[in-house]
């Protein structure tokens, strides 16, 4: 293999510090130089269901996950179980080597569907139904095996260091875990040390006992164990590389673009955005007095959105982050930003729904959602970003849109994108643009009236505490002072003046920001948000075996840029639309808005983020005449 | 300065009904406001759905006509933004203690320094008198087919256990009491409740002018009504929590909640509760966030000539591998 890409996935019960190795395996690797993407699968659940995460290591460029895994690392029984099926022909599997007499039905956690199912695999294999069933039939399929005894180790550690406590550090298991994988893919353990360090900064005393285990797991993997055929090694490292979860894009995006305010209601996947911009509510400011966000825990999601509109209407640039259950709710309060042309943000980290869904898992289920939430005829801007990137830039983005347009603006993230840890080039907040549009700072004279009639159907905004800028804002349709008024005139005036504004912004805003143009082809890939990856790096596949698809990923969903759209695909043959839903909600958009409808249909609706393996074969059907209009995806636990 | 009353008055058509009690109220909120001579633009009037919705549009401040049930929401936002304006809100029963309860309970958690007031009528006036949340079990107003059946919730006790710092009522045609309770409630150090007994001329037939008045009662010897509503104060009760002590606490608490439960003969007015040692929800975010209260969300810098002034870079260092 003349450039490394391969994928570690280590698994263990919720709350067994899974998330805490792969920290390290991720950070490890990146200290190296290598680019890194990795995935965090997770039940419903506070402790005991099985977690897992995944890390795609590359020495290029990489934006998705893959179908596989090259190393398993497994030091509970559910691990191997599950995954076991997963792991290459030539790939690895790192076990604890006391579970090999455990049996399927022994691990309480299995669901019944999973069960039959591999155990009708396994007898199809004439194995038995445990893990040294299961371990065999890997072997024949060439995987190499390598058993370690975690506990062994704890113990043999203990004695040699003379504390007693680490015999029955469990916990421990996951960096020892690490520290054993990356001795065996043969990367130094300077960067393992430093990343130990690094993830438990916090507590020196933990970082201490903790890098003393990962020296010993690493120098036992090297001495005891063959080299596993796939070697990491380190490369140049690019200056001014983050390792970042995705969540963290939008509050760093929230925080430079100067959002000042911030309530949420506590939902999966949303609020880790906010705890992280409370977590850094203080910064520094430029030639000025440090700034702070305020962040406000709500009782519900009604109540955040309120406080985000009464927050919005002092001025300040003000926003809520939330998932599907908890933009349901925002529904009627969007109405209310609408008709009273208040900018706010609601950034929307998709999952799988409806109802409660699949709480934990990732969806692209919400686009039409959020274009028809709400009840009326009102303006809004709907708006997706497709990787972690983005999703600091776009948030800049939105706020800017909010103002300009003084509409609500729904900035579209999905789960796959929050729980992905990746690297990435270092955000730079020169980049963006502050654009506060016609929010007026000082008001000469009375007079004042916040509808006033505008060519673009945009008003100047006074704001709350601004002397002579008094205004009325009502839910019901107002007058230009902002008084009741059900003149069926004025009721035109006013329902055509914010329309209106959907016109300017779908004129004003630069095409390369309604849409990204990856290249144009006969057959050609239509989508939004987080399918970018995966699609880009099944391009780059396709590309080696001689085929050409092009790519359009659409950003801005809402108003539609059709007349954009429409010219792009002059010269397409077969439009081909990717998205993480049932129904290819996007789908339904082309066909709305364009004279020419969705050729095929590549879908996944498992709450499991598409792999670029995924999309590659899915392509290479429609290239070959051999698929079906939609397509289906399934990989993944 | 302004501190003329009629500075706060528009002239928007009032289309109250006559005899409404929101006119008594809207008269005292204007009053107020010119007593304590707040500057128009300082001051923003939240209101929330239904008759006394329309409030916000009778006075010459900002006005904020919000959605049904959620003018705290949107009020507490406005206040926790700039904190240097003057909010009120306001309200229907069927509002705040219906479909707003839950807003109701969390904002007294939080003690925003800002007043609330409900207009308490007992019924859905703008939807032609459905039973509201504070009409009594058994009661059959005019429009209701059969007699209420659900029991009356008791505001007063509602704000007092969800943590309300301040809490009155008042009486919609004592303008007069009604607006030295609204000075009282706006000056208060923390989140004000006032509970306005505001008749319903039209959907009210049992809880009326009359009836609070006493009519249906009079008095054999005097030949005089003995009017139901009284105030705390003309009794000596001392609403104050004066020291920071649990035994002070309890003392006013309890004796706040066994006078909410007074209704039928005898109804109190007044002050019931007032405890300013609660820290307002702006000191505890000054305590987080050293320089809140001076440079207020609403009031920062973020941009200059199109770029950003945060400075995200330590952020970014913790970041950078």
């Amino acid at each position: 293999m003349s450039s490394i890409d391969l994928t570690w996935v280590i698994g263990g019960p919720q709350g067994g510090g899974v998330e805490t190795a792969a920290n390290i395996f991720a950070g490890a690797c990146a200290g190296c130089g290598l680019k890194v993407f990795g995935k965090r699968e997770y039940y419903s659940n506070i402790k005991g269901e099985h977690s897992y995460f995944g890390v795609r290591v590359s020495d290029k460029i990489i934006r998705s996950n893959v179908s596989g895994i090259t190393m398993l690392v497994g030091f509970d029984a559910e691990t191997l179980f599950r995954h076991a099926d997963e792991v290459f022909d030539d790939g690895a599997i790192v076990y604890e080597s006391n579970l090999v007499a455990m049996q399927i039905d022994e691990v309480p956690t299995l669901d019944a569907q999973f069960k039959a199912r591999l155990k009708k695999h396994l007898a199809s294999k004439n194995k038995p139904f445990t893990i040294q069933g299961l371990l065999d039939e890997s072997k024949e399929r060439g995987i190499t095996l390598y058993p370690v005894s975690f506990k062994e180790i704890l113990a043999n550690l203990s004695d040699e260091t003379k504390n007693p406590k680490i015999r029955g550090m469990f916990r421990m298991q996951n960096v020892l875990a690490v520290s054993v994988s990356i001795g065996l893919l043969g990367l130094p353990p300077e960067t393992l040390l430093k990343s130990v360090g690094s993830i438990f900064s916090r507590k020196a005393d933990i970082a201490e006992m903790n890098k003393i285990a990962a020296n010993y797991a690493y120098n036992l993997a090297t001495v005891k164990y063959s080299k596993f055929r796939y070697q990491l090694s380190q490369i140049p490292k690019e200056d001014h590389t983050m390792l970042v979860q995705g969540f963290q894009s939008t509050s760093l995006g929230k925080i430079a673009c100067g959002c000042r305010f911030q309530s949420y209601y506590p939902i999966t996947p949303a609020s880790d955005e906010s705890v992280f911009l409370e977590s850094n509510e203080i910064f520094e400011v430029e030639n000025n007095r440090p700034g702070s966000t305020l962040v406000v825990q709500t009782e519900d999601e009604i109540s955040a959105i309120g406080m985000v509109i009464g927050s919005a209407l002092t001025g300040t640039r003000s926003s809520t982050s939330t998932s599907g259950p908890g933009f349901s709710l925002m529904a009627e309060a969007l109405g209310w930003a609408g008709i009273n042309e208040v900018p706010i943000v609601v950034t929307l980290y998709q999952r799988s729904g409806p109802s409660t869904g699949l709480p934990t898992r990732h969806g692209q289920d919400d686009l039409q959602f959020a274009i028809h939430a709400g009840h009326g005829d009102f303006p809004r801007i709907v708006y997706a970003s497709g990787d972690t990137e983005e999703g600091f830039y776009d948030t800049a983005k939105c706020f800017n849109f909010a103002d300009v347009y003084q509409i609500p603006v729904i900035h579209m993230m999905d789960k796959f994108i929050a729980s992905t840890v990746s690297t990435v080039k270092r955000f730079d907040s020169t980049k963006i643009t502050i654009e506060r549009g016609k929010l007026l700072e000082k008001i000469g004279e009375s007079g004042y009236k916040r509808f006033t009639p505008s060519p673009d159907g945009i008003s100047p905004r006074s704001r709350l505490g601004l002397e002579n800028g008094i205004f009325w804002n009502t839910g019901d349709e107002s007058d230009e002072a902002g008084h009741i008024s059900e003149d069926p005139e004025n009721r035109i005036y006013k329902m055509d003046k914010r329309a209106h504004k959907l016109e300017v912004a779908l004129e004003k805003i630069p095409k390369e920001d309604q849409a990204t143009n990856y290249g144009i082809s006969d057959f050609c890939i239509l989508s939004w948000g987080s399918t970018k990856g995966p699609i880009l790096d099944a391009i780059d596949m396709l590309k080696k075996e001689g085929l050409k698809v092009g790519f359009i990923q659409i950003k801005m969903l809402h108003p539609f840029p059709a007349q954009y759209i429409q010219s792009l695909l002059s010269g397409v043959k077969t439009i081909i639309d990717i998205e993480a839903n049932q129904s290819g909600q996007m789908g339904s958009l082309l066909n709305e808005y364009l004279d020419r409808k969705v050729d095929y249909y590549i879908l996944k609706y498992t709450g499991r983020p598409i792999t670029c393996n995924e999309v590659f074969d899915s392509i290479k059907k429609i290239i070959d005449n051999k698929a079906e209009k939609k397509q289906v995806l399934t990989y993944g636990v | 300065m302004v501190s003329n009353v009629a500075d706060y008055k528009t002239d928007v058509h009032n289309d109250w009904c006559p005899g409404c009690g929101d006119f008594g109220i809207v008269s005292a909120i204007q009053m107020a406001l010119a007593e304590m001579e707040i500057p128009r633009h300082k001051a923003a009037v939240f209101s929330g759905v239904g008759c006394s919705g329309k409030t916000s549009h009778y006075l010459n401040t900002y006005g904020i006509h919000t959605l049904h049930g959620r003018v705290l929401p949107f009020s507490q936002g406005a206040k926790l933004a700039n904190p240097e304006m003057t909010v009120v809100a306001v309200g229907g029963d069927g509002d705040g203690l219906g479909i707003g309860a839950g807003h109701f309970v969390a904002a007294g958690r939080r003690n925003v320094d800002m007043t609330y007031i409900i207009f308490n009528n007992g019924v859905y006036g703008l939807t032609k008198g459905q039973a509201s949340p504070t009409l009594k079990l058994g009661l059959k107003t005019k429009s209701l087919p059969e007699p209420n059946v659900n029991q009356s919730v008791n505001p007063i006790a509602l704000a007092i256990a969800s943590g309300y710092t301040f809490v009155a009522r008042g009486y919609a045609y004592d303008v007069r009491q009604l607006k030295d309770l609204i000075v009282a409630a706006v000056k208060h150090r923390g989140l004000s409740f006032l509970d306005v007994l505001q008749p319903c001329p039209t959907y009210n037939d049992i809880n009326t002018r009359d009836w609070f008045s006493g009519m249906d009662n009079i008095d054999e010897m005097t030949n005089k009504p003995r009017p139901r509503i009284y105030k705390l104060e003309d009794t000596g009760y001392d609403a104050f929590v004066h020291i920071d002590s649990p035994d002070e606490e309890n003392e006013k608490l309890t004796q706040a909640l066994i006078k909410s439960n007074e209704w039928d003969s005898k109804i109190p007015t007044g002050i019931f509760y007032k405890n300013e040692i609660i820290a307002p929800y702006d000191e505890r975010m000054s305590a987080r966030i050293p320089n809140y209260l001076e440079n207020p969300p609403a009031y920062q810098e973020i941009s200059y000539a199109g770029k950003s002034l945060t400075d995200i870079s330590k952020m970014l260092d913790a970041l950078e591998i």
